[in-house]
């Protein structure tokens, strides 16, 4: 292996406000290598990666380049660096074809040499191995095509040093093999690539290096062929630690949310969500556990009727007391008006269940405000319950006409899971509910969560920290690229257990149903 | 035939107006500025045209056309570029709502031009009397030789040079559209004002310069109007606020495109002088027909909606203001 | 949409971000520094058309505007009417559907009052053409502000492009309507309709011609107030214009919400035309609506939507252009002063707003600015 060094990072610091995102980060990496960097949502890698490609700026840190100390301040600096990144939201303006795409800003000639450029993009093609077509208009892409584009348009502006931001979560084990052999290609070309993933079976195939990234702090490397699938998991996740959340045993679980074959296309007709099948019960919290991506927002959204679902699939909801009703292919409207009391704590806030304009009170007859004759709104009892929820889940806020925007993340959080359950949910979920809040707000929701367990309602609970879904959960059903990879009893299983299958999809797995 | 050729003749004065207007705003739109000033500045342009050859006529002794021509339509282009930097500072700048401050432009053009228009008229001693006979001559100085080719010189050479400047403008617009790259970095300004940032774009740069130079475009529209269509007076009928509404409407004829622009304002200017080539219709039946323009209009926007093109789309971040730090 | 950008290195000279909120008396300060900035504009500019002094002129504008009892009641007519279409706009606003189409809805209003007084002058009371005109030009309105919220809901038509191409159809029908109903034969006009009967005529109601216009006017910005702030459906219309994916959360069917505020904003705009026909000119014709459709469309933005603040601004506005006027008459300039000072104001105005919206800093200094 080739030692002289491409980039070596020192010391890097970054914090978003309160959250240290990357603490006193050290990391190398050589030329002609490929460095798999490797961590839980959350841990820093993206932000890492961006102040190498010049959209954020290290709060303090050294960069060196070819053992040039550089300040990368804007992404035209990076490119000037020939460092380039491929975002995980791809930048391509969708009516421009490929080529317009990839000479996009550069200014090389006043009139466009089209001609040039195909050749240009031909040449960068035939040695890595790409197929693009440089004709070709980017809304016309599939998403490997678009990616494909992006590392071309990165290739051409003389980029060496090439990161990829999991580069493989849109693609199909097909497409991920051509990736991986361009990859190659390039890494013989003396290259150097650096490669963000949460797949395991991917670090161990790709790459020659593997740095792990925790919660901010650098973990530590290991050459690729020194280690295993389960070391990295147990680097990646580190020891369980104790959270003390208290947790009870489901009193007399029913069936409350049976859902099978449930399958969610996108608008590129990509399957988001493929043949799940589980059932939530009454008094039990079943955790969703999963990479970013891997189709949560989907499932939820797809129960709450806000995704369309293939016709295949079935959501059927059994109600206390009169016959189980069918919620596949229905609007929130008609959810609504079957009676089925949903909660539902979605992840954007403020984008979907909280209007930021909005004060308490109107906020929380989102759900109630058809309630009552007349054409005019009830504000009487919105009210009193934005005094309840401020009170007893001690909201701070100015006052009740406060616009909820202006509430800090953790008060949004409280209003909204205060709303959702006030509605005295037979079925609970929620997605992230605790991201970005303090210790103290977290276990308050995680007690607010126990407490609808403990009436008898079905919670379903999407997080990331796999320490609380292992201590606020009785059984966690990890999704692994849209599919149910299991379902384990949160009492007996490891977080290693969790953390591999989040990672690594069973072969050839059929989707049982464990018993709680 | 007869009747035919002054249909078309008709056609493509009329069309020229509202192609210079037109062509202007594709220009401003392609980078995302939805202005509906363009009435407005077509008005600037106008009395600014009116009032250079005005005092340049009245205070020489012998003035020379061509002296004339370049002062004219230099008075029109830097005074309706003046109004679209008020619009650009306001929109891009201060991120004001870019349809209000485009109607708000529109109200102060019109003012504007009338005001100056009526002062003018005064002066002149009364409507209709501005004596700018020279440049007008000038503006409307067809080529003999041409013109008098029978009915091809009627139909194609009959006309003054701004006519045909209009054309080459389309053509040159969406040649720099298409073709250069400072084109391509405006669509995609337009299309995507953050993956050009990304890119090394400056954002704001061409979204003033491309509503700038739109504006002044456009204002040749309004000189147009004043010099040739109208020979060289002023009225303060509102034509022209007219004739800039129907300008945004080529716009979305057109479908964004400077090229589909120059026939579809020759037939806007066609069915809007329709009415008067066929017989037998009463004056309200007239002005059915004059409907027809802005009913093929629509048609076209439902199309273009419901056929999903993406071609023929609006920019995509049409009427949005770009702020980098927005998540 | 992009990721936060943050450059630290090189820190430009000026940077803004934006201001969460703004304590009411504070806009309102901003507000008016913009209006000052803009009358002394305004002033410098008088005084270099006309080398008078600009106080007086503002003076003279004043005079002209409420000078006598017959000014001012014709103020507060042409007031009510830019306030009464601006109410009709600002449900549509609050939705954040751009409604540029005001004027189209205002003369399909005045077609309809209008048929109404020709066609059942004779044959129907006068009490109840009134009330027949008022139903006819509301539902007529609303029809017309209907059909861009159908293409709106249904394919996503832009709203903006065609209810600004509305307008022009229903110029074009009004022009028909005039040529068809001319009077005396050709004017070109329709004259002014039931002179004799006064059959459709608004009747002086305490001695005062306009008293209906500002009664009908006055109940519609109270109604429209309290639609938007306590009704169900100004809830609806608030969560839709805040973000479509609440509204769907919260299970509002979006389209039906789109049609229906479209339905009401054009209807109050067919009434705007009603009162424009019976209540003022008593005659149709393709500037029955004047421009004020568009004008309204700048009330109701810098109003935010509230009804009860257009009415400031509305009076703003019509105190501008009649001061315009008056000072174009005493002074030998044409009426169109008023349209060149209107728009610098709203020009300074909506400038104005910028300072509300965001926050500036200024490299090296930790203050910000107007904090």
């Amino acid at each position: 292996m080739e030692s002289s060094i491409a980039i070596r990072m020192v010391n890097i610091t970054k914090t978003f406000g309160e959250v240290v995102a990357n603490n006193k980060v050290c990391l190398d990496i050589n030329q002609s290598e490929i460095l798999a960097l490797l961590g839980e949502n959350g841990s820093g890698k993206t932000t890492l990666m961006n102040m190498l490609a010049g959209i954020y700026f290290p709060d303090s840190g050294e960069i060196f380049i070819n053992g040039k100390a550089v300040t990368i301040a804007s992404p035209k600096i990076a490119f000037d660096l020939h460092i380039g990144m491929i975002h995980q939201h791809f930048k391509l303006v969708d009516v421009l074809t490929a080529a317009e795409n990839i000479i996009l800003g550069l200014n090389e000639t006043t009139v466009v040499d089209v001609k040039h450029v195909r050749e240009a993009v031909k040449e960068i093609c035939n040695r890595y191995g790409f197929v693009v077509d440089p004709d070709k208009k980017v809304y016309d892409m599939s998403v490997s095509e678009k990616q494909t584009l992006e590392i071309v348009k990165v290739l051409y502006r003389g980029a060496d040093i090439l990161i990829l931001d999991e580069p493989t979560a849109v693609l199909t084990p097909q497409e991920t093999q051509k990736l991986f052999c361009v990859m190659r290609n390039m890494k013989e070309d003396g290259k150097s690539i650096i490669i963000i993933t949460h797949k395991l079976h991917e670090v161990m195939e790709i790459s020659d290096r593997v740095a792990v990234l925790r919660k901010g702090f650098h973990i530590g490397d290991v050459p690729t062929s020194e280690t295993n699938a389960m070391k990295l998991t147990e680097m990646m996740v580190g020891r369980a630690v104790s959270l003390d959340i208290e947790r009870s045993v489901p009193v007399n679980p029913k069936p409350k949310l049976v859902v099978k074959n449930l399958t969610v296309c996108d608008s590129d007709g990509i399957n988001r969500l493929s043949n799940v099948d589980f059932t939530a019960y009454g008094g039990e919290i079943l955790g969703v556990a999963g990479i970013s991506g891997s189709g949560q927002k989907e499932l939820l959204e797809a129960i709450a009727g806000l995704q369309y679902c293939q016709s295949c699939s079935s959501i059927e909801f059994l109600p206390e007391k009169g016959e189980k009703k069918q919620l596949s292919g229905m609007h929130p409207i008609d959810i609504k008006r079957l009676g089925v009391a949903l909660a539902f704590v979605p992840e954007d806030r403020l984008g979907m269940g909280l209007v930021g304009s909005m004060d308490l009170t109107d906020n929380m007859m989102l759900r109630s405000y058809q309630d009552g004759p007349g054409p005019f709104a009830d504000r009487k009892k919105p009210k009193q319950l934005a005094e309840t929820v401020v009170k007893e889940l001690e909201v701070v806020t100015p006052g009740l006409s406060t616009p909820v925007r202006r509430l800090s993340g953790g008060n949004v959080q409280k209003v909204l899971v205060g709303r959702e359950i006030a509605m005295q949910p037979q079925l609970l979920m929620s997605a992230y509910a605790v991201r970005g809040l303090d210790i103290n707000t977290s276990y308050n929701i995680y007690h607010l969560l126990n407490e609808q367990k403990k009436r008898g309602a079905a919670v379903i609970f999407v997080g990331e920290d796999l320490d609380v879904l292992l201590e606020l959960c009785d059984r966690i059903m990890v999704l692994c690229s849209g599919r149910v990879n299991d379902i384990v009893d949160a009492r007996t299983t490891t977080k290693d257990e969790v953390g591999y299958l989040m990672t690594y999809l069973k072969e050839g797995k059929t989707n049982h149903e464990q018993k709680a | 035939m007869t009747q035919v050729i002054s249909l078309i003749q008709a056609a493509i004065v009329f069309g020229t107006v509202i192609l210079f207007g037109a062509v202007g705003e594709i220009l401003a739109e392609k980078s995302g500025n939805l202005n509906l000033g363009v009435p407005g500045v077509m008005y600037l342009g106008g009395i600014a045209g009116l009032a250079a050859a005005f005092f340049y006529e009245g205070n020489t002794v012998n003035p020379i056309p061509i002296v004339s021509l370049i002062l004219t339509l230099a008075a029109a282009f830097l005074v309706a570029m003046l109004g679209g930097l008020i619009y650009s500072f306001l929109t891009i700048t201060l991120r004001a709502n870019q349809n209000v401050t485009g109607l708000t432009l529109t109200v102060f053009g019109g003012g504007v031009a009338n005001l100056f228009g009526g002062t003018l008229n005064k002066m002149a001693g009364g409507v209709g009397q501005i004596s700018v006979a020279m440049t007008s001559g000038a503006f409307r100085t067809t080529i003999p030789a041409l013109s008098g080719l029978g009915i091809v010189g009627q139909i194609l050479f009959s006309y003054g040079f701004m006519a045909y400047l209009a054309v080459i403008l389309a053509f040159l617009v969406s040649w720099v559209l298409n073709k250069t790259s400072v084109g391509l970095n405006l669509r995609a300004v337009g299309e995507n004002p953050a993956t050009a940032d990304a890119a090394g774009i400056s954002v704001t740069k061409y979204k003033y310069l491309a509503t700038c130079i739109g504006a002044g475009i456009s204002g040749f529209g309004g000189l147009y109007y004043t010099m040739d269509y109208i020979k060289g007076t002023w009225s303060t009928d509102g034509s022209i606020e007219k004739l800039g509404w129907l300008a945004v409407a080529l716009v979305i004829f057109a479908t964004w495109k400077p090229k589909r622009s120059i026939w579809g304002a020759y037939l806007f200017g066609a069915l809007f002088w329709l009415f008067f080539y066929i017989p037998g219709l009463t004056r309200s039946s007239q002005e059915i027909f004059k409907m027809l323009p802005y009913l093929v209009t629509l048609l076209v926007l439902v199309m273009v909606a419901l056929r999903k093109k993406r071609e023929d789309q609006p920019p995509h971040s049409l009427g949005v203001a770009y702020f980098r730090e927005e998540r | 949409m992009s990721k936060k950008h943050e450059v630290a290195s090189r820190e430009p000279l000026i940077r803004m971000s934006k201001r969460d909120g703004i304590p009411t008396w504070k806009s309102i300060g901003v507000r008016l520094i913009g209006l000052a900035l803009a009358l002394i504009v305004c002033a410098v500019i008088i005084y270099s058309l006309t080398k008078l002094n600009p106080l007086k002129v503002y003076a003279a504008m004043f005079k002209g505007t409420f000078g006598t009892n017959k000014r001012v009641w014709v103020t507060i007519r042409d007031i009510v009417m830019l306030l009464c279409i601006a109410v009709g706009l600002a449900p549509a606003f609050k939705m954040r559907f751009w409604n540029i189409g005001a004027e189209g809805q205002i003369l399909v209003g005045g077609i309809a009052a209008a048929a109404c007084m020709i066609y059942l002058g004779k044959s129907l009371p006068s009490f109840a053409l009134i009330v027949v005109m008022f139903f006819g030009s509301m539902v007529a309105g609303g029809i017309w502000g209907t059909i861009p919220a159908v293409f709106k809901a249904r394919w996503n038509a832009n709203e903006t492009l065609f209810t600004l191409m509305m307008n022009y159809v229903a110029i074009q029908l009004t022009s028909f309507f005039v040529a068809k109903w001319e009077n005396p034969f050709g004017s070109n006009t329709v004259g002014v309709i039931n002179q004799m009967t006064k059959a459709g005529w608004f009747p002086p109601v305490f001695g005062q011609m306009y008293t209906l216009n500002v009664i009908i006017v006055a109940v519609l910005t109270v109604a429209m107030f309290l639609y938007l702030r306590y009704s169900k459906h100004g809830y609806e219309i608030a969560v839709v214009g805040e973000s479509e994916n609440t509204a769907r959360y919260a299970a509002i069917n979006v389209k039906t919400v789109i049609k229906r505020t479209m339905a009401v904003s054009g209807a109050i705009c067919g009434i705007a035309g009603f009162i424009a026909v019976a209540g003022a000119s008593h005659t149709i014709s393709t500037s029955t609506a004047g421009g004020r459709g568009f004008t309204a469309i700048i009330v109701a933005w810098l109003a935010k939507f509230n009804t009860f603040t257009m009415i400031a601004i509305s009076a703003l506005i019509v105190f501008l252009e009649k001061g315009a006027i008056e000072i174009a008459s005493q002074f030998d300039l044409n009426d169109f002063v008023s349209e060149m000072i209107t728009g610098i104001i709203l020009f300074f105005i909506l400038g104005s707003e910028f300072f509300i919206n965001y926050k500036i800093r200024f490299r090296g200094g930790k203050k910000e600015a107007g904090k």
